[in-house]
């Protein structure tokens, strides 16, 4: 109705948009050869068996065709000979943001990190580019046993923890891009929490990607033993580049008997980057690992968080949301391996695409024929934000056996015109309504993850909104 | 014109259609602030269509004519932009929206109101919704329901005015608010009607039934066949309709009709 024309607004536009320049005192130089890996290794310090497990991930990687028999062809659109694979200023993270170097320190003030930390948190690590530049655990928290370093100083500190669970959950051949990360893997979280230690509040990572024409491969191992519990959070930003970004991290996560694991992640990357990660928990007996996921942004998404139930009555949970915007494409779902009676899993997965995005949901839910009483429930839901909108569901569910149970609802919805004529007839605006529909969908989600974060979230939300209404 | 022009909701001799359908063809009609009209018709009169152009209703065609509030065209407006210039209408059919709640959609609403960098005091807010809702027999667990899903007939339309009661317009339009309504309930949302009612709003009642308006008593009534309001009188001419229907009211203004031809 009315004729003047909304400005363009840039969807990347959100507090993550900015960088400093920087000079890397540690630069392994773009492209992939085995000179990389042990220049890496070098300025590392890796032991011998670090090196050699290094190596062997990028003799698998060489191998592994890019899985565009099943996956998109834009995966191709990856020049592996043009990215940097390690850059760093050498740093050893820093256990008070005093200490952090200023020109690392102020973007992480301005992503409000140190503020979180202070308010919330129990701990916090903030990686910048291929190293983490911070550090540091609650005094009360590290009291109690719980450990919290860089991938780094675990392996080296913690070798007869790291080593045992290390690539355990996640074989560096699982796929092309857990072989990347194992040949140059750099920064991630290393935790451990003894048997019975309840950590009460969160602790959080903060991958920045800083550099252009870069991967950030960070690699995190989290163990918490027998009886223990521990929420974990990280968030990722990147500033907007012409040329596209890789991250491909991978995440392993071990609940001992009894165990509880709740992993969050709120992803906001700009929209060169392709963000590939793999992700897996084994939950041992009557153990319960959560991810609870939400990606916003990247040009490609490819993530799959996966448990596997490896001890009777062990559960499993992926709560994910997806929010594809234009020209986005998130291809996204969970991987529930039942491996012990009366073992439950749960999925639910909301995806949201806007104008030419992309969203496909990839379950995986495998439950053999000896085991009994196991459950699973999956739902996906996509919502669909304009004509071009695409969404595809790719559920596989391989359910054997008697006594086990599997539901499996999915639906597919659209705003519609008429509900859009009624919030605006309330006086919002029709940005505003998208917003406000938007996070209505996904409301049910957004209550699971912690106060400080779903603010967050209905902010991202409202940001992408506002770029796809014009 | 009409003296009061400037403070009323105006329609002069509206025309619009949808796709090449015309529906409304020529009506007009000036409820003045501090009056409330009924609208009276067989179905598929245009009633509700009258309604939703006003609103703004994107797939309806204005071809010609206008509507003015307080003297202004709003024809050119987004339809948030009338809703916040004072606006409001009450949907026959309202719509659900999953996933939020009826206290974040006001809260939204009103903080749409607001200039910008202003927020909404949340303790008034809860202390006003709390009253409104008190007084309209809204349980207060609905607050966190959303927005009409999974509501009955009746409830969706008290929530309607409960809405209307807490985003304080000055032109409202009620379309079939009665229907659904049992006995009680229809007493009860007469009464929060009523309780609207003042020298600072205009209303605009579409019912079917002549019982509503024994409740909220109209200033005037207005008969709307074919897109255009074929008769008009006091509150007693609901009683008459309702007594001997449409037909001879159509027939005098046919014949009317033919003899201004
Ligand atoms: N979107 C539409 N597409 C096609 N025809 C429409 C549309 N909207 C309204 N109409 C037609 O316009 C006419 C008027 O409809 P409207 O809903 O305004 O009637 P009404 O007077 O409110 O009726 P009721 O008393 O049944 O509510 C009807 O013939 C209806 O079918
Ligand atoms: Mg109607």
């Amino acid at each position: 109705m009315s004729t003047e024309t909304k400005p363009d607004i840039d969807i990347d536009r959100s507090v993550g948009d900015f960088r400093y320049e920087m000079d890397y005192a540690f630069d392994a130089g773009v492209g992939l050869t085995e000179a990389t890996i042990d220049y890496i290794s070098d300025v590392k310090g890796d032991p011998d068996w670090v090196r050699a497990f290094r190596k062997e991930g990028y003799r698998k990687f060489l191998e592994k065709p890019m899985p565009t028999h099943w996956a998109t062809k834009d995966l191709e659109s990856i020049v592996f000979e043009n990215i940097r694979y390690y850059l760093s200023q050498g740093q050893v993270p820093k256990r008070t943001w005093d200490e952090v170097p200023d020109d690392i320190k102020r973007t992480f003030e301005r992503l409000g990190i140190p503020e979180q930390e202070r308010k919330f948190l129990s701990g916090v690590e903030a990686q910048f580019d291929s190293e983490a530049a911070y550090s540091n655990i609650k005094a009360a928290v590290g009291e109690q046993g719980v450990i919290f370093v860089g991938s780094s100083e675990g392996l080296k500190e913690h070798p007869e923890i790291f080593k045992k669970w290390f690539g355990k959950v996640i074989p560096s051949g699982d796929n092309k891009f857990s072989a990347l990360n194992s040949a140059v893997f750099s920064g991630g979280s290393f935790i451990y929490v003894p048997p019975g230690v309840k950590v009460k509040h969160p602790l959080q990572a903060y991958f920045r990607i800083n550099a252009q024409n870069f991967g950030q491969f960070e690699r995190t191992l989290i163990i918490v033993d027998e009886g223990a519990e521990l929420t974990y959070m990280e968030g990722c930003t990147a500033p907007k580049f012409e040329t596209a970004t890789l991250h491909s991290a991978v995440v392993e996560l071990v609940a001992m008997k009894g165990a509880k694991i709740q992993y969050i992640t709120v992803q906001n990357w700009s929209s060169n980057v392709f963000n590939l990660v793999t992700k897996r928990g084994i939950a041992h007996e009557d153990a319960e690992v959560k991810w609870i996921d939400c990606n916003i942004g990247s040009r490609l998404t490819m993530k799959y968080p996966g448990v596997v139930m490896k001890g009777k009555g062990a559960r499993g949970e992926v709560v994910s949301i997806a929010l594809a915007g234009d020209g986005q494409h998130q291809d996204t779902g969970a991987k529930m391996i039942h491996a012990a009676d009366n073992t439950t899993s749960n999925i639910i997965s909301k995806s949201i695409s806007l104008g030419t995005g992309r969203s496909t949901y990839r379950g995986m839910v495998h439950v053999p024929k000896h085991l009994k009483g196991c459950k699973n429930n999956t739902e996906c839901d996509a919502l669909l934000i304009n004509s071009h909108s695409r969404t595809d569901t790719y559920p596989a569910i391989s359910v054997r056996g008697q006594g086990n149970a599997v539901q499996h609802e999915a639906s597919v919805s659209q705003i519609s015109a008429e509900q859009i004529f009624y919030m605006q007839q309330r006086g919002l605006s029709e940005a505003a309504a998208m917003s406000l529909a938007v996070n209505g969908f996904v409301n049910d989600l957004v209550q699971q993850f912690p106060m400080e974060y779903s603010v967050e979230l209905k902010r991202l939300i409202d940001l992408e909104m506002e770029g796809s209404v014009g | 014109m009409s003296a009061n022009s400037s403070s009323s909701l105006s329609i002069r001799d509206l025309h619009a259609s949808i796709g090449d359908k015309p529906i409304l063809k020529g009506l007009t009609l000036d409820i003045p602030k501090g009056e409330v009209h009924a609208i009276m018709g067989k179905n598929g009169a245009g009633k509700s269509t009258l309604a939703k152009i006003m609103a703004g209703h994107p797939d309806y065609t204005v071809t010609s004519g206008d509507v003015l509030l307080d003297g202004e065209s709003i024809l050119g407006l987004e339809p948030d932009v009338r809703a916040r210039l004072g606006l409001f209408l009450a949907f026959q059919y309202p719509m659900e929206i999953p996933g939020v709640t009826i206290a974040n959609f006001i809260r939204a609403a009103l903080q749409a109101r607001l200039p910008e960098g202003e927020e909404l005091e949340a303790t008034d807010y809860y202390a006003k919704l709390y009253a409104k809702m008190d007084a309209l027999s809204v349980p207060r667990n609905f607050t966190s329901r959303s927005v009409n899903e999974g509501f009955s007939g009746g409830e969706k339309k008290r929530c309607e005015i409960l809405q209307m009661a807490m985003l304080e317009p000055s032109y409202a339009v009620l379309d079939e608010t009665d229907s659904g309504l049992d006995i009680d309930a229809l007493k009860i949302v007469s009464a929060g009607v009523n309780a609207l009612r003042g020298p600072n709003i205009g209303m605009l009642v579409i019912t079917h039934y002549q019982r509503l308006l024994d409740y909220i008593v109209p200033d005037k009534v207005h008969v709307m066949s074919e897109g255009r309001i074929i008769h008009s009188g006091d509150k007693d001419l609901a009683l008459k309709l309702e007594a001997q229907g449409y037909d001879w009211v159509e027939k005098e203004f046919g014949e009317s009709g033919t003899r201004a031809a």
